[in-house]
């Protein structure tokens, strides 16, 4: 039996340390060119009034950044876009500051800090740059956020029949929380799904459960990122798509659910 | 959408635990909320805090989970016999067919909060026993009742602040719609922490007296803590009575991060898009479980939507006078009173408001009302925007 989970994938946005943006990516994924570690480029978000751009935050900004990258991608109006945002942590510099300040003799903590603690800060970042009143759904699955994010995404692609756009990011703590959850950097990944397959289609992806293990990638740089950065758990969905090689990789999500994906050409 | 059966539901606010003591604090008008005399916590503030909370043991074997929010998650599923029927559930469907879907604010933040105050004075680390994924991270409640029934499909956490725990009954009904799973465990749980105790105090949203809903004084929230939760099913051969998820309805500001849009426009969205996907006109709903949280900002904005499109013929009221607004929990809560509502033929009414606000043109209940409920409507809505409404009915 086929899945209902099913899309074609207009477009694509990345960041990772290293991978500056999804060409990059494209091309060190395809081999061309080789993987050099860096930390991640997190550029201002434009589309912010001035204020909220100065003080956006790293997970804003990666969010913003990919969610950009995958609509510019597949000339998309993201004034009109379904969004899920699917992120394992929230702003974790925030956090710790909050934490440290609840703990001291002094808990007035800033107003502006509390509401960028809630899960949900960059969408509604997202929404103020965009304008868009579109529903917008906001994930936490752990280790699992990017697979919960892809099977919510297409699910409503799937019922509502319009695109929808999947952000998932994660941000690092700073210690003492690093040491428990030691996130290394920021990274994203944004997919554009449409249920119709349009002009702008780059590969139809099919999505169904299985119990098969998730295969490493071969270069380690690449394989360590992708076990560090839940987000970047997507890298060999990725890699079939910067090699446009058709077929199937299972991704990790929640043991013992694990997705099968299946990415089939235009 | 294809209707859903809430096949079993509960919920556990400052009003009592489980279904007898909701429904008889609700019919007699009573709140749960007292003066903050929560941790150390020095607010003038008052909140809906649930007794026991910290009595509640967690098996053995989850010991890594044991945090104030996941001891509300257990005792919450294990009231009004519903866990049974999760695990009945389980053996109906199979342990991979039946998803867990919870909405939270917090989670088990006050963990870590706590933890800072235990850090090593010369490395700056966190205590060994702090368990950041199992208490701290937003999934953890779903991840701690997946492991609980021993659960092996799809989970996950819906946190978007205040319509959390509505939200995660449109992301079930999806996946159930579309055969992925055959029964959901369906909820929200967030519990009392010093971070949104403080912060909504930062933001001067908080009363300084048991919060007014729609009040033309009202001046702010009252913070709360609660857990609720539903098993959604498919519906065919529904008992007649039984209580139904009709139509779920998802919007966005797009506007402010903690402050509503003026007009409501976001929030008559949402309200427009559960009414179309239950199929149902605003002629069709008998009363409204509004988000009213209390303070001015929302009521007023939510107060013109739903008078822009039910004027005032439908009874509504907010019932976070009663409970304390319980955050990420709100949405699942409220959507039990929703149950509750249909199956006893009662119309909640609003504990602390005295003189509703003339300026709202809303047929807003102050006192209970007994009648035929046939369709309900619940809006939860929360800070960045995010706004979520569900349409409940009763099996024909």
């Amino acid at each position: 039996m086929s899945s209902p989970l099913r899309a074609w994938i207009e477009g694509i946005g990345l960041i990772a340390p290293g991978l500056p943006d999804w060409p990059a990516a494209r091309a060190v994924l395809r081999g061309e060119q080789a993987y050099a570690a860096a930390p991640s480029v997190l550029p201002a978000p434009a589309l912010l009034p001035p204020a909220e751009r100065r003080r956006a935050s790293r997970v804003v900004k990666t969010a913003l950044a990919v969610g950009l990258e995958a609509v510019a991608h597949a000339g998309a109006d993201a004034s009109q876009l379904t969004t899920v945002f699917a992120a394992s942590g929230a702003d974790g510099h925030n956090c710790h500051a909050l934490c440290e300040q609840l703990a001291s003799d002094d808990r007035q903590i800033s107003p502006t800090r509390f509401h960028n603690s809630v899960h949900n800060a960059a969408a509604g970042y997202w929404g103020i740059a965009t304008g868009a009143m579109a529903p917008c759904q906001v994930l936490c699955a752990y280790d699992a956020s990017f697979g919960a994010g892809l099977l919510d995404a297409l699910a409503q692609v799937a019922l509502m029949r319009q695109p929808v756009l999947l952000i998932a990011y994660d941000s690092e703590y700073p210690e003492p929380l690093h040491a428990k959850r030691p996130i290394p950097d920021c990274a994203g990944v944004a997919l554009l799904l449409n249920p119709e397959h349009g002009p702008r289609a780059l590969a139809a992806i099919t999505v169904s459960p299985t119990a098969d293990a998730a295969e490493p990638l071969a270069d380690a740089e690449l394989e360590a990122l992708r076990a560090d950065i839940p987000a970047l758990r997507a890298l060999p969905l990725l890699q079939r798509l910067a090699t446009g090689d058709a077929g199937r990789v299972c991704l990790d999500y929640l043991a013992p659910m694990q997705l099968a994906v299946r990415i089939g050409p235009c | 959408m294809t209707p859903l059966l809430l096949s079993a539901f509960t919920a556990t606010s400052c009003l009592g635990r489980g279904l007898d003591a909701t429904r008889h604090a609700l019919r007699s008008g009573r709140s749960g909320l007292a003066p903050c005399a929560f941790e150390t916590v020095k607010l003038d503030t008052w909140v809906g805090e649930v007794a026991g909370v910290d009595d509640e043991r967690l098996p053995t074997a989850l010991a890594d989970y044991d945090c104030r929010n996941n001891r509300l998650t257990r005792l919450g599923l294990e009231t009004d016999g519903f866990g049974n029927q999760v695990r009945d559930a389980i053996d109906r469907y199979g342990r991979a067919r039946v998803g867990v879907f919870l909405g939270t604010s917090t989670a088990g933040i006050l963990q870590t909060e706590l933890a800072y105050r235990r850090r090593d004075p010369a490395t700056g680390a966190l205590p060994d026993d702090f368990h950041y994924r199992t208490t701290h991270n937003s999934f953890s409640l779903a991840e701690f009742t997946r492991d609980y029934f021993g659960l092996e499909g799809m989970a996950m956490a819906i946190s978007t602040a205040c319509s959390s725990s509505a939200k995660v009954f449109a992301a079930a009904a999806r996946q159930i719609e579309l055969g992925m799973i055959d029964a959901a465990v369906v909820g929200g749980v967030d519990t009392l922490c010093l971070t949104t105790l403080y912060g909504f105090a930062s933001l001067q949203l908080t009363s300084p007296r048991p919060c007014r809903p729609y009040d033309a004084a009202r001046d702010g929230i009252s913070i709360g803590e609660g857990a609720g939760f539903a098993l959604l099913e498919r519906a065919a051969g529904a008992a007649p009575g039984s209580v139904l998820l009709l139509g779920a309805g998802e919007s966005s500001d797009a506007y402010h991060m903690s402050s509503p849009h003026p007009e409501g426009l976001g929030a008559r969205l949402a309200m427009e898009a559960a009414l179309k996907s239950a199929g149902l006109t605003p002629a069709d709903i008998d009363y409204i479980n509004l988000h009213g949280t209390a303070t001015p900002a929302n009521d007023a904005a939510e107060g013109t939507a739903v008078a822009a499109l039910f004027g005032d013929r439908v009874p509504c009221s907010s019932t976070k006078g009663a409970t304390g607004h319980t955050l990420g929990a709100a949405g699942a809560i409220e959507a039990v009173i929703c149950a509750l509502a249909l199956t006893d033929g009662l119309l909640p009414g609003s504990p602390g408001t005295a003189t509703p606000d003339p300026a709202i043109p809303v047929q807003y209940l102050l006192e209970r009302r007994e009648g035929r409920v046939r369709r309900v409507l619940s809006n939860s809505f929360g800070f960045g925007g995010s706004n979520c409404s569900l349409v409940f009915g009763v099996a024909a």
